[in-house]
């Protein structure tokens, strides 16, 4: 496993950010964190990352445990981070010279391996341009590139879509599989993002700092069978009961509408309707999203 | 691991970033010079003030290019910088050559104005001073650095600049010599980490030895820098939820 996390916790003060999660992940996939703002994403990413101590259990990255063994694991990390890391008043080549100062790289070899980065991520015709002149999304390809410079095994990415607009967050899913598929690289991404955590091999759903699902996105999804029907009602309170005396199904209030999970969405709408005429102002279908995978395990919305 | 490595790319980071701002180039050399033309003429002894308004271009230009460190954290640079696995004393060291040196160059420039004092302190007495002045820069450097590290906003830092640093300048013997306080402030003076940095350069500058010895200065000021870099290099190392503020 290129990533194990044992039973990992996290205090700051008297508020628990990660209570006991443990997960592992193997070599050469996308693993997702998806989970709402507050829900312990950022503290995980930041101990995986070498930058924060866990308070109790243990994490192993690439092999070396994070508090003990940091300099090991930074080695073999590369970190994209959700803010900026950029130097803004120096040059894209200037900072990715730096950050291949800090690893240890110089000379013919840096700046072969700057250039074939900056290839890679289409930024080399702005190599001497400033940061500061750059759109949100070429600085998050050289915020990339500043991350694949030293040929990491894990990719450590927070909330990489952050500020990007769709046709570039598309981009850089495309890339982040090409990451995997051409070079082997694991990536560990965090997100509160649906389309992106769609996107992952497995995931990881982190609420209040506990695990409260893993897998991959379809068999997440599947575990809730078949449809998702959203009613919307005069009276949640009074039709919940006289559904599930008539029907079987439990619904759950959710901001005012009634949430079914069912096996036959359409038979069960046709019926409904049916037999509480009047009572139902709107009716929607879906299949399951992670969203509903989050809202059966926690009773509370991801966003 | 490489140890200079880390060293020398921040040290350059610090300077082609201040060479492309160049508006605070003149900032700090500016004040000073000022103050010294007015209180030096005001008291009709350009010389005496000369010495103690290096000392306060150095500090000035020091303590407040290590704010970039506050900027730093702000953009996320320090921590990409944190999260490399180069050696933390390296980083710590770089960040500070950086604007120590910048510090020291503005101090040259400062003492460009030595014919203006009457002192004559001749090549061996500017060479000597020059290199005082690089320690000195080092020193200031180095507080500059371990305040910025706890400081989450630039105002916070400019008041810890004039609540504490401003005041300790000013009982340094910039202004009156030790022999002349009274009692206390003399006790004051000479717990002063400042008296030693404005006393070891006024040795090579006026020629002659003062209050306190120049070699126990040259030393005091060492000691206080070497003290504060390690406090600088154990701030660094810790990784704690502050990192982020």
């Amino acid at each position: 496993m290129i990533v194990s996390v044992e039973n990992l916790t996290r205090h700051y003060g008297a508020r628990t950010a990660l209570a006991g999660v443990s997960f592992q992940v193997r070599e050469r996939e996308i693993f997702g964190v998806l989970g709402p703002n507050g829900g312990g994403k950022s503290t995980l990413f930041r101990i995986l990352a070498t930058m924060l101590a866990p308070s109790a259990g243990a994490a192993r990255v690439a092999g070396f445990d994070v508090e003990r063994q940091a300099a090991d694991v930074r080695r073999r990390i590369g970190v994209v981070f959700q803010s900026q890391s950029l130097d803004k008043k120096l040059t894209v080549f200037e900072n990715l010279r730096a950050q291949g100062h800090l690893f240890g790289m110089h000379g013919r070899a840096l700046a072969e391996r700057m250039e074939e980065v900056a290839l890679r991520l289409g930024v080399a015709d702005r190599r001497d341009d400033l940061v500061d002149t750059l759109s949100g999304g070429l600085r998050r390809r050289v915020e990339i590139a500043k991350g694949l410079l030293h040929r990491p095994t894990v990719l450590l990415m927070d909330e990489p879509s952050t500020g990007l607009d769709p046709g570039a967050r598309r981009e850089l899913w495309q890339y982040v599989e090409e990451l995997r598929d051409r070079q082997g690289i694991t990536v560990l991404v965090t997100t509160h993002i649906l389309d992106e955590a769609d996107r992952a091999d497995r995931l990881l759903l982190l609420h209040q700092g506990k695990v409260v699902a893993e897998g991959a996105p379809a068999e997440l999804k599947s575990r809730i069978g078949g449809d998702v029907v959203i009613l919307d009602v005069d009276s949640p309170a009074r039709l919940a009961p006289e559904l599930l005396a008539r029907f079987g199904v439990g619904a759950t209030a959710v901001n005012g509408s009634l949430r079914i999970e069912t096996g036959n969405g359409h038979r069960f709408i046709a019926e409904a309707v049916e037999a509480f005429p009047g009572a139902i102002r709107s009716v929607a279908l879906h299949k399951p999203t992670l969203e509903d995978v989050f809202l059966d395990e926690t009773g509370a919305r991801l966003t | 691991m490489n140890f200079w490595l880390p060293v020398w790319t921040l040290w350059s980071r610090e300077l082609v970033r201040f060479w492309r701002e160049k508006a605070r180039v003149a900032g700090y050399v500016g004040s000073p010079l000022v103050f010294w033309l007015l209180i030096g003429s005001g008291f009709g002894d350009l010389g005496f003030f000369f010495p103690g308004a290096l000392v306060l271009t150095v500090m000035f230009s020091a303590v407040f290019s290590t704010m970039s460190l506050i900027e730093d954290r702000r953009e996320g640079f320090l921590l990409s910088m944190l999260v490399s696995p180069a050696p933390r004393s390296s980083m710590v060291l770089g960040k500070i050559l950086g604007s120590a040196t910048l510090a020291w160059i503005q101090g040259l420039v400062f003492l460009c104005f030595v014919p203006a004092t009457g002192h004559t302190p001749g090549a061996a007495g500017l060479v000597e001073a020059a290199g005082v002045i690089l320690l000195v820069a080092f020193a200031f450097t180095v507080t500059g650095f371990v305040i910025a590290w706890q400081m989450e906003s630039t105002q916070g830092f400019h008041a810890v600049m004039n609540l504490v640093l401003l005041p300790l300048w000013l009982v340094s013997g910039a202004l009156f010599p030790m022999a002349k306080a009274h009692g206390w402030v003399q006790w004051l003076m000479r717990a002063n980490p400042v008296t030693y940095t404005v006393s070891a350069l006024r040795a090579p500058l006026e020629g002659h030895a003062g209050v306190p010895a120049p070699v126990a200065s040259v030393l005091v000021t060492a000691c206080f820098a070497a003290a504060l870099f390690a406090v600088a290099t154990a701030s660094a190392g810790r990784r704690t939820a502050r990192t982020f503020a």
